[in-house]
């Protein structure tokens, strides 16, 4: 019976250990740990090209792609988001007087956690707040004009480095939120986003290459196929079907804490806003 | 119609490397509506002149052909500094698309 009983308090204190060895990692472990892993799985590729995603695999389509960006096929429309950055609101301030430094070298600060208002707030959010504040009307999330003004608002940032900080209990909670979302399995195929991006980066799904996690929220939003503009938040629509899963809404609270993940996950690569991918 | 035109000019030696994009919906006259039924009016451009110093370097005939949002690149052998790169695009329903360069 005494043995028994030693046997009892022995397995408890030992499930004790275990469920202390689970105490969450900060996420600056989170990042290291997974650039250790791309380094191994991918050993040809540098930090710094991380930001290429799939092209820095594959030196031919990086080359189309150089020559491309010389005089890149969303010229225009690029023209047209510069316009909307310029035009005065009725009182006659506009977008650059909403944003420090007039809005240069500022977005790799997004998505930052607003503690008073417990939420992420993005980048779109603050552009929406600050057409709010002046009596505009607020743009729709995720759809063209929201993407053709961030597009030129982004790139007044570009060369700067991604820096977002988790800091504080709620932070904490989100970049844990996003974090689990991007683990998640989900839709009729039951993919996560990890399964191709943590799991499989590097190989081929038919014809294309899948990129990494790190880099994948730099450049965004990007102009896919020459002209058509897709937000980050777009793309997760897009990944999300392509698992034949429900997409969520562009800026949903599930939405915001994934993108508040993967943007920590690309800190300290340089913005390039916006780009073409095919 | 100056903003859905761009011109991009650099020099290789002597050569100026021409690149434009236009905007422009190139419609075939072919397709329907997928709601009315009704066929789309044919809207295209059809001739694009290019110039050196107001001399025609380039003149092409387009037809519906061409791809939505055109791009067109060229050469122009001879070309030096300063020089003046004009492109004039007409459509089909007399719409003109213009742009100018200097080359630098």
């Amino acid at each position: 019976m005494k043995q028994k009983l030693t046997y009892t308090i022995m397995a408890a204190l030992l499930i004790g250990c275990a469920s202390m060895g689970k105490a969450p990692v900060s996420p600056a472990e989170d990042r290291s740990a997974m650039i250790n892993y791309y380094k191994q799985i991918l050993p040809d590729i540098k930090f710094e090209n991380y930001i290429y995603g799939a092209l820095a695999m594959n030196p031919d389509a990086k080359s189309q792609y150089d020559e491309m960006m010389e005089f890149p096929s969303y010229a225009i429309d690029l023209d047209k988001g510069q316009k909307m950055w310029k035009t005065p609101f009725k009182n006659g301030k506009n977008f650059a007087s909403c944003f420090p430094n007039g809005g240069k070298n500022i977005a790799g600060n997004y998505p930052y956690f607003d503690n008073a208002a417990k939420r992420v707030v993005t980048f779109e959010n603050a552009i929406n707040a600050c057409l709010k504040a002046n009596g505009e009307q607020e743009l729709k999330y995720g759809e063209k004009e929201m993407g053709l003004l961030t597009a030129y608002a982004r790139s007044l940032s570009d060369g700067m480095k991604v820096n977002v900080k988790v800091e504080g209990e709620g932070a904490l909670a989100a970049y844990e939120k996003g974090k689990a979302y991007y683990y998640a399995r989900n839709g009729q195929l039951n993919f996560a986003c990890a399964s191709c991006h943590v799991q499989s980066a590097g190989k081929f799904i038919r014809s294309e290459q899948l990129s990494m996690m790190i880099g994948q929220a730099s450049h965004w939003p990007e102009f896919r196929g020459g002209t058509d503009i897709v937000t980050l938040q777009g793309r997760f629509k897009q990944c999300e079907k392509n698992v034949r899963a429900k997409p969520k809404e562009a800026n949903s609270d599930e939405y915001n804490n994934l993108e508040y993940f993967l943007t920590y996950m690309s800190n300290e690569l340089p913005m390039q806003t916006p780009v073409f991918r095919k | 119609m100056a903003e859905a035109i761009k011109m991009r000019v650099t020099m290789e030696g002597n050569i100026a490397d021409v690149k434009v994009l236009i905007q422009h919906e190139m419609e075939t006259g072919l397709r329907k509506d997928a709601k009315t039924g009704n066929l789309i009016p044919a809207h295209f451009i059809n001739q694009v002149v290019a110039t050196l110093n107001g001399r025609t370097v380039l003149d092409a005939q387009w037809g519906v052909g061409i791809a939505k949002n055109p791009f067109i690149g060229f050469r122009i052998k001879g070309a030096k500094p300063g020089d003046k790169v004009g492109i004039n695009a007409v459509d089909n329903l007399g719409a003109r698309f213009d742009d100018e360069a200097v080359i630098s």
